[in-house]
């Protein structure tokens, strides 16, 4: 696992501008790379090479300075670093809850912003989660999402890692806006970008060694994770059951040649919280009684 | 086990199993709602975390064995695997089917592990069931609190069965942990087959056996 989203902004503009130039680069050699992959994965022979990179440059570098940094820094440092950039976040999650047409969101993510940045001393407590107000996760990519922008190809950027054609675009937002790149003077801004990269790179330490045990094809793995959170993040958390949780077995003459559904093409509506849909799984006694072979 | 057993053991267990399918339409008795018996094993499985010395210093043994002991006895795994590999799955024969199960099984067990010695006093929210007394196939919905990020959502898709509520997938922000594998596993499939799928899975299970336990 890179950097990750979060991490990004570290290195500035000037990353960002070298990182669309190797894109465009990558572009023209990645196109020849589709053997009947992943039809949501165009691009799957640059991804692989770019994800070796990061791989690569996570071991080398990111991950040592990432295990460097949590064994110096006792957690409640931890959780001010965490807390201060989440709370410089909130200011543009609430913009895009509200450009996404949720108003009450919007303005908890800005009252946040505010008890958080006074009582919680510049953000460095998260005050406003004890007071009930909760945090979410927004960005422009999911704005785009929920205004209906399908996910586009599957990418993997430089150290930034996993995105999609959509979200890479909402990167570009996210990174135009974001607080710690407009700040002076520009050692300031480098420190703080480097802080909340390696910050964040050490928050996902436990999570890249579960990756590691769990995954037979990493690569595999984490796109389609990445591409399962992103659509749950779009609904906020109440993603359309079916497209993620379907196969369970039954057998599907269409599916054998296309494993995968673009979630976009189905236009699924929004489910309500809390909904379920029942289903009788076609396969039920077999896959009891393959069950009792255990036993 | 069942592997010195073979076929006859399988179609046994498909006699059993289709004879107990008949039998469970009778309406069952005492069986613990899923939501409850989400939020019972949760917070049993946390207090012997937070309470034993052991599993904080990594002892690795001691919370597959927790695992084990508290918290697969409510998993369904033919269930998830069958979810995991998908079309493939109809396709397996039922030994297939329970070697396949029997290796996701220790994946899953390894990877859970690995969750459980991560975690770090977080706070659960246990959501409110919606779903009707009659209905056999829900999802119950937990989530973690932690300081300065957005709770972390666990959805647990549970089903009704002859022996109480099973689940049958695990979705972690929305990563469900059977869709996860789908891909992988299909690709594996149509390269070397079920069986080619079976060896992959066995090899990784053996390797990560071999690797030193706890490590960090």
């Amino acid at each position: 696992m890179s950097a990750g989203r979060n991490g990004r902004g570290g290195s500035g503009w000037a990353g960002v501008r070298a990182v669309a130039a190797a894109a465009l680069l990558a572009f023209a050699t990645g196109c020849a790379t589709t053997n009947g992959g992943d039809p949501r994965d165009p691009l799957e022979g640059f991804n692989r090479s770019m994800y070796a990179f990061n791989e690569a440059f996570d071991d080398a570098i990111a991950k040592p300075v990432a295990t460097a940094y949590k064994s110096v820094t006792p957690e409640p440092v931890r959780g001010w670093v965490r807390n201060f950039f989440a709370n410089l976040a909130d200011v543009f999650i609430g913009l895009n809850n509200l450009l996404q047409g949720k108003p009450l969101d919007a303005a908890t993510d800005w009252a946040r912003f505010a008890f958080n940045s006074t009582l919680g001393v510049l953000g460095i407590n998260d005050v406003a989660s004890d007071m009930g107000l909760e945090k979410h996760n927004e960005d422009f990519g999911q704005t785009f999402g929920r205004w209906g922008v399908g996910n586009g190809a599957y990418i993997v950027w430089p150290i930034l890692g996993s995105s999609t054609a959509r979200d890479s675009v909402g990167l570009l937002l996210d990174a135009y806006v974001d607080p710690v790149r407009r700040h002076e003077p520009a050692d300031a801004r480098a420190f703080a970008g480097l802080l909340r990269a390696v910050g964040h790179r050490a928050d996902l330490l436990d999570a890249s060694r579960i990756l590691e045990e769990a995954a037979l094809d990493k690569y595999i793995f984490q796109r389609d994770a990445y591409l399962q959170r992103r659509r749950g993040l779009i609904y906020d958390g109440n993603p359309p059951r079916d497209a993620t949780s379907r196969a369970r077995g039954q057998p599907r003459a269409a599916d054998a040649d296309r494993p995968f559904e673009e979630p976009a093409a189905r236009a699924p509506a929004p489910r309500a919280a809390n909904s379920y849909e029942p289903r009788e799984p076609a396969n039920y006694a077999a896959v009891l009684a393959a069950s009792r072979v255990r036993h | 086990m069942f592997r010195n057993a073979g076929s006859a053991a399988a179609a046994r267990g498909l006699a059993v199993a289709l004879a107990f399918g008949a039998a469970s339409a009778a309406p069952a008795q005492e069986i613990t709602p899923p939501d409850v018996l989400v939020k019972t094993v949760t917070l049993e499985v946390v207090e012997i975390v937070r309470s034993d010395k052991d599993i904080q210093a990594g002892d690795r043994k001691k919370v597959v064995a927790l695992i084990e002991t508290r918290v697969l006895p409510h998993f369904n795994f033919a269930a998830m695997t069958a979810s995991a590999v998908g079309t493939h799955w109809a396709k397996a024969s039922a030994e297939q089917k329970a070697r396949l199960t029997d290796e996701f099984r220790n994946l899953m067990v390894r990877t859970y592990a690995s969750s459980i010695a991560a975690y770090k006093n977080q706070k659960f929210d246990f959501r409110p069931l919606r779903a009707k007394a009659t209905d056999t196939d829900v999802t119950v919905n937990v989530r973690v609190l932690q300081s300065g990020t957005e709770p972390v959502k666990i959805d647990y898709d549970m089903e009704k069965t002859a022996r109480g509520w099973k689940v049958w997938d695990v979705r972690v922000a929305d990563i469900s942990l059977t869709a996860s594998y789908r891909t992988e596993f299909a690709n594996v499939v149509r390269d070397a087959g079920i069986d080619g799928l079976i060896r992959t899975l066995q090899a990784k299970n053996q390797k990560a056996g071999e690797a030193p336990a706890g490590r960090s």
